[in-house]
């Protein structure tokens, strides 16, 4: 086999990149902002050429796969390789770079920390990004599964807000929590395969061809699936995030919220469901019941919020319980709408979180109640807010409602019930995204707000412009994502031993003339 | 005589043939697509288009409207069976089996409301050019009214119910927009936020009916659906037909979701007029005719409709009644109205045409005293209260006349527009059953009282002016759009009922059925007319006849619960509203006091976290480094033991 270099060369521009902006002098500030976004640019560009040399019809699990013996005494691998969920996750992971080192120009000006050492731990935890989703070898998604936390840590702990520290020291404890959980399975599982091969493995496709004891399956999967669930994060895991996000700097929490946490409900995907199958079957009732409750209670918390980043916070712990959801129904229509959903919130959450941000680093404050009639001085500030609420609570036409309504029509097939209670969540969806909006945009303008808050200028406009047209551009064309999602999802349903439940009725057929 | 004219209710299974769109038909997606265009340029353009701005909003609008009309001279070409228009754009959503094309349906049905749509909507366009000509942001109204004409007309061109929903939405995303715009009003925020969190709740319906499709059918598509639905089980049926219903009561402000049309005149006048008059919530009047194969096969879910339909007609009618907002109280009429289309299709096909004829004519004569009321707000100073009108007809001769016209509609005196359609929802109701004839009865007589209480205060009686109001005639850009509205409500029913026009052009995708009734034919329309006279009677002796009083008497308790739109807020808010405060506010002290208690705690009790971790907080990278060692260590070790 031939090993691709297009992986190893993503991971390894950014690190570079890290590296040169460390030796960038520390009082040319702009300098290294400039070096970081040129370099996070390239990546972005290498993932587009990249994924344009993807074939969905290639048959092959894995893609651009690249293998190198680490520790043989182990047989562990530096193997990376991406099916369709991995590439639309990289190139979400590597779109949103550029965007956040854009739109947060100053967030690092004024901080305890360096602005160079901000843009390099970006770019760090890039690097860290693009490995957790491409890598095919599960002792090397570990790794960078732990080393994600160390670039977060500090741009929480040095760049953050006033409780900085407060919520730092939570995500990471949290966060190393389940991490040893995954840990202890991880070791688990290569005993296992050693148990059933002979020889121990961490590669991702053997183990996914073994065929585990039930039983042993069940505490495998516990591992793995805490150590998600507090990661995407899941109700009762979930108090870590609004904290997290409300401390960051914006461009931080659209990191945290819109890709990292998304290694949780990837991981759910790719690992829980295809390595531990009937474990996965076993604890489907109860997951989804977690999934169907993240979506109404982080719903019901956010329109209870009143602070602008921690209500944003909690409308992710909602979409986050859609996305769960439609991984475990095993419908196709679930998960190729989970995998889309993951890029969608992905997207979205970053237009709500930066331009939430700029909305409040003009203001100074994050409460809403400090906020009023914003739409008169900054109408541009405030369309794009609409649309990022739109997107947020999935107005079709909006590439988010395509994937929640494939959740929800895959969710419908299996359990209707379950379909039901969750279509609520639309509902509750329309309140916190109208509330907010009503009291910070509209009504009647309170003085502070109109001498403090200017409309967007055009570095803020380039940042958030093409979020915006990601939405609209996916919402009518969701084609090129499906169409490489969809046989990686295929892959998972046929790992579960899942099929689509067929329709009371056969379809009619259609297309031709009767 | 059209071929169908007969005992025709057999067309509707024999599914008309569908064509895919070539020629003339290849055109369809321009009308969606030119009032996008220009709602794009506007927004997009900025202030920097607030000149010219809304000449590119009439534009786009009328461009649709000449493709409008020659899609229909092309539909008129083909022949009867061949009048469905297909036109595949892309595939828009496939996983699966479930596959949902962008595609666009031109039929008969369709046609109709995009005539409708583009011709009513750009002589509203050409209207607000006048009526928001001192708006500073009339740039930014017009990108709005763009905006909902395209995602109207997507909404009555979808094939399938998916993209339907688009337009769906599409038009609730406007007309939030359009109640709200001027937000600086905080009671025009409010009213905004409060159509679009009922329509939500309607919309839970369409997302329901448009999952129980799929489960049911395996389509989402109208010819997969709506082809011979008897196949499925009856529970589905109905369960599909009680979901489109909740969905069509969000869209189209019916009972038990109807309190936000009220609130919903926070919008200027031709918003009114144009999405709470004519055409966006009569959306809901569309889906279940466009739904008929469906609701056929599942009575109890007509009867719902029909329910439905009836009380709203009733309530909308009282609270009508008793507004003295003029606006107010038309929308209290607009709510009746859409019950009566709403009960005429829950009767099925022996409804379903006049449901549609019903909402056409309404469209005109709706439209056109709205726009009246727009016109006496502009020369009033933006008065509302009718009880500070009065006299006007002399001093606004034109707006009178023209008013007059939607009166005499509305009230479905011959020769005017409402006559044709009303009187066949109440013959068609009274073949359903004799208490469903009586209601519709009843609305046309309560109907005609307070039109003439209306129009009587208004026009007639004694000036009630406030001191600063110098009353005038409006622009001609303002009068010329309402004197063909004007003059359509005075013809138009005469016209599309000529030779049954309107009806057999429907027939093909609603199916007809004669209603039968067990009285002569002319019974029926006599009785209403009776009714309609005496109701109109009884507005001109009190409303004319005697003084009107400048400050609302107290009233009866049917007044006064009918000032307070029946209480429909008062129950919102003690059953929904104020429990959903309660509850949020205590699931946040019980997310921050005892999950994440829960979580400080633990952390906190096991082995003195909380003291490592505040040693942590001193954020010493060596600190930290060395803790990330000790992780790798204990890896390793973990490995070798393993291994071992």
């Amino acid at each position: 086999m031939t090993n691709s270099l297009w992986l190893p060369a993503l991971l390894a521009v950014p690190l570079l990149g890290a590296l040169a902006v460390m030796v960038v002098p520390s009082s040319r500030e702009k300098l290294a902002k400039q070096l970081g976004l040129a370099v996070s640019l390239m990546v972005f560009a290498l993932t587009i050429a990249m994924a344009l040399k993807f074939s969905a019809a290639s048959g092959a699990d894995f893609q651009f796969a690249y293998s190198l013996s680490w520790i043989p005494q182990f047989g562990v691998h530096f193997a990376l390789g991406v099916d369709g969920i991995a590439l639309v996750l990289v190139a979400l992971s590597t779109s949103l770079v550029p965007v956040v080192l854009l739109a947060g120009w100053h967030d690092a000006d004024d901080a305890r920390g360096s602005v160079r050492g901000y843009v390099s731990l970006i770019l760090v935890l890039e690097a860290a990004m693009i490995g957790v989703f491409a890598a095919t070898d599960v002792f090397l998604f570990y790794v960078f599964f732990e080393a994600m936390l160390v670039p977060v840590y500090f741009l929480i702990g040095r760049y953050g807000g006033a409780r900085r520290n407060y919520a730092a020291v939570k995500f990471l404890l949290y966060s190393l929590f389940g991490g040893l959980l995954m840990l202890a399975s991880l070791i688990g599982l290569y005993v296992v395969s050693g148990d059933l091969t002979g020889t121990g493995t961490f590669d991702f496709t053997s183990l996914a061809a073994l065929v585990i004891d039930p039983n042993t399956q069940k505490w495998l999967f516990a591992g793995f699936f805490i150590a998600f669930a507090i990661k995407a994060p899941l109700v009762p895991f979930h108090t870590w995030l609004p904290d997290a996000a409300a401390e960051s700097t914006p461009g931080t929490a659209v990191l945290l919220v819109g890709v990292l946490d998304k290694v949780g409900t990837f991981g759910m995907l790719r690992y829980c469901l295809e390595l531990f199958p009937d474990a996965s079957r076993w604890a489907t009732p109860l997951v989804i019941v977690l999934a169907v409750v993240s979506i109404l209670y982080g719903a019901l918390l956010a329109i209870g919020q009143t602070d602008i980043k921690r209500l944003i916070a909690y409308t992710s712990v909602s979409h986050f319980g859609f996305i769960t959801l439609g991984v475990f129904v095993m419908t196709s229509q679930g998960q190729s709408g989970s995998a889309l959903y993951m890029v969608n919130h992905g997207f979205s959450t970053a237009a709500l979180f930066l331009i939430g941000g700029f909305l409040i680093s003009r203001r100074g404050s994050r409460l809403i109640a400090d906020f009023g009639g914003v739409q008169k001085v900054a109408p541009i500030l405030a369309g794009t807010f609409l649309i990022a609420g739109m997107s947020a609570l999935a107005l079709p036409g909006l590439s988010s409602f395509v994937s929640e309504f494939l959740v929800l029509v895959g969710t419908f097939q299996r359990y209707p019930w379950v379909g039901v209670v969750a279509t609520l969540g639309i509902v509750l969806a329309a309140l916190y995204v109208l509330l907010m909006y009503q009291r910070t945009m509209t009504g009647p303008t309170p003085d502070i707000v109109e001498e403090k808050v200017h409309d967007l200028g055009g570095r803020e406009v380039l940042a958030v412009a093409p979020l915006i047209v990601v939405m609209l551009v996916l919402g009518f064309y969701p084609k090129p994502v499906l169409d490489v999602v969809n046989p990686a999802v295929d892959r998972v349903m046929h790992a579960v031993s899942a099929t689509d439940p067929t329709s009371q009725v056969a379809p009619v057929a259609e297309g031709t003339q009767k | 005589m059209s071929p169908f004219s007969g005992a025709v209710h057999q067309a509707a299974e024999a599914a008309p043939v569908v064509m895919p769109a070539s020629g003339v038909f290849s055109l369809t997606w321009l009308l969606v697509a030119l009032p996008l265009a220009g709602a794009m340029v506007l927004l997009l353009a900025g202030r920097r288009s607030n000149a010219w701005g809304h000449w590119v909003g009439v534009l786009a609008s009328t461009a649709s409207f000449v493709v409008a009309v020659m899609l229909f001279f092309g539909l008129l070409g083909q022949s009867t069976g061949a009048r469905t228009q297909k036109q595949h754009l892309f595939d828009w959503i496939a996983v699966g089996k479930f596959n949902v094309p962008f595609d666009l349906r031109l039929d008969q049905l369709s046609m109709t409301f995009v005539l409708l749509i583009t011709g009513v909507g750009t002589l509203i366009h050409i209207y607000s050019v006048g009526y928001m000509s001192h708006d500073r942001e009339r740039r930014r109204f017009f990108a709005y009214l763009n905006l909902f004409v395209a995602a109207m007309l997507l909404l009555v061109l979808a094939d399938n119910y998916l993209l339907l929903y688009v337009g769906w939405e599409g038009v609730g995303l406007a007309s939030y927009l359009l109640i709200g715009f001027w937000f600086f009003k905080e009671t025009a925020a409010v009213a905004s936020k409060k159509a679009f969190i009922a329509n939500r709740v309607g919309d839970v319906g369409l997302s329901l009916a448009i999952m129980l499709m799929f489960f049911t059918f395996g389509s989402v598509t109208f010819d997969g659906v709506l082809t011979d639905p008897s196949r499925a089980s009856s529970s589905s049926l109905t369960w599909i037909g009680l979901a489109l219903l909740l969905a069509a009561c969000g869209k189209s402000a019916q009972f038990p979701l109807q309190s936000w049309l009220l609130d919903a005149m926070e919008g200027p006048t031709p918003v009114s007029a144009l999405i709470h008059a004519a055409t966006m919530v009569t959306a809901g009047v569309y889906l279940i005719v466009r739904s008929g194969a469906i609701f056929n096969a599942t009575p109890t879910a007509q009867t719902a409709v029909i329910v439905v339909g009836a009380i709203t007609l009733l309530m909308g009618a009282v609270i009508g009644s008793a507004k003295d907002d003029i606006k107010k109280a038309l929308a209290g009429s607009t709510m009746s109205q859409i019950g009566y289309m709403i009960l005429a299709a829950g009767l099925g096909p022996v409804g379903y045409a006049f449901a549609i004829f019903h909402l056409v004519v309404h469209g005109f004569f709706k439209a056109d005293m709205f726009l009246g009321a727009g016109s006496v707000m502009h020369g009033m100073n933006d008065q509302v209260n009718m009880r500070r009108f009065g006299a006007l007809r002399a001093v606004m001769v034109a707006t009178w006349i023209t008013f007059g016209a939607g009166y005499l509609a509305i009230l479905g005196i011959p020769p005017f527009a409402g006559f044709y359609s009303k009187d066949k929802i109440i013959e068609a109701a009274f073949s359903h059953n004799t208490l469903t004839g009586l209601v519709t009865l009843v609305g046309a007589g309560v109907t005609a009282f307070y039109m003439t209480r209306l129009f009587a205060m208004t026009f007639h009686g004694e000036k009630r002016w406030a001191d600063d109001a110098h009353p005038h005639e409006s622009p001609m850009i303002m009068i010329a759009p309402i004197a063909v509205l004007a003059l359509l409500s005075a013809v138009g029913g005469l016209v599309l009922n000529y030779n049954n026009a309107l009806v057999d052009w429907l027939t093909p995708v609603t199916g007809f059925e004669e209603p039968s009734l067990s009285v002569a034919s002319w019974v029926v329309p006599v009785t209403a007319l009776v009714l309609v006279l005496l109701g109109a009677a009884l507005g001109w002796l009190l409303y004319d006849g005697r003084p009107v009083p400048q400050v609302a008497p107290a009233g009866n308790l049917l007044t006064r619960a009918a000032r307070a739109d029946l209480y429909g807020d008062a129950v919102n808010e003690a059953v929904l509203m104020r429990p959903g405060q309660y509850l949020t506010r205590w699931l946040v002290w019980f997310d921050n006091r005892v999950v994440d208690g829960v979580v400080n705690g633990t952390a906190a009790t096991i082995g003195g976290l909380s003291g490592r971790a505040r040693r942590l907080q001193t954020g010493f990278v060596r600190s930290y480094a060395l803790s990330m060692l000790g992780g790798a260590a204990l890896v390793a070790l973990a490995l070798v033991l393993v291994r071992l």
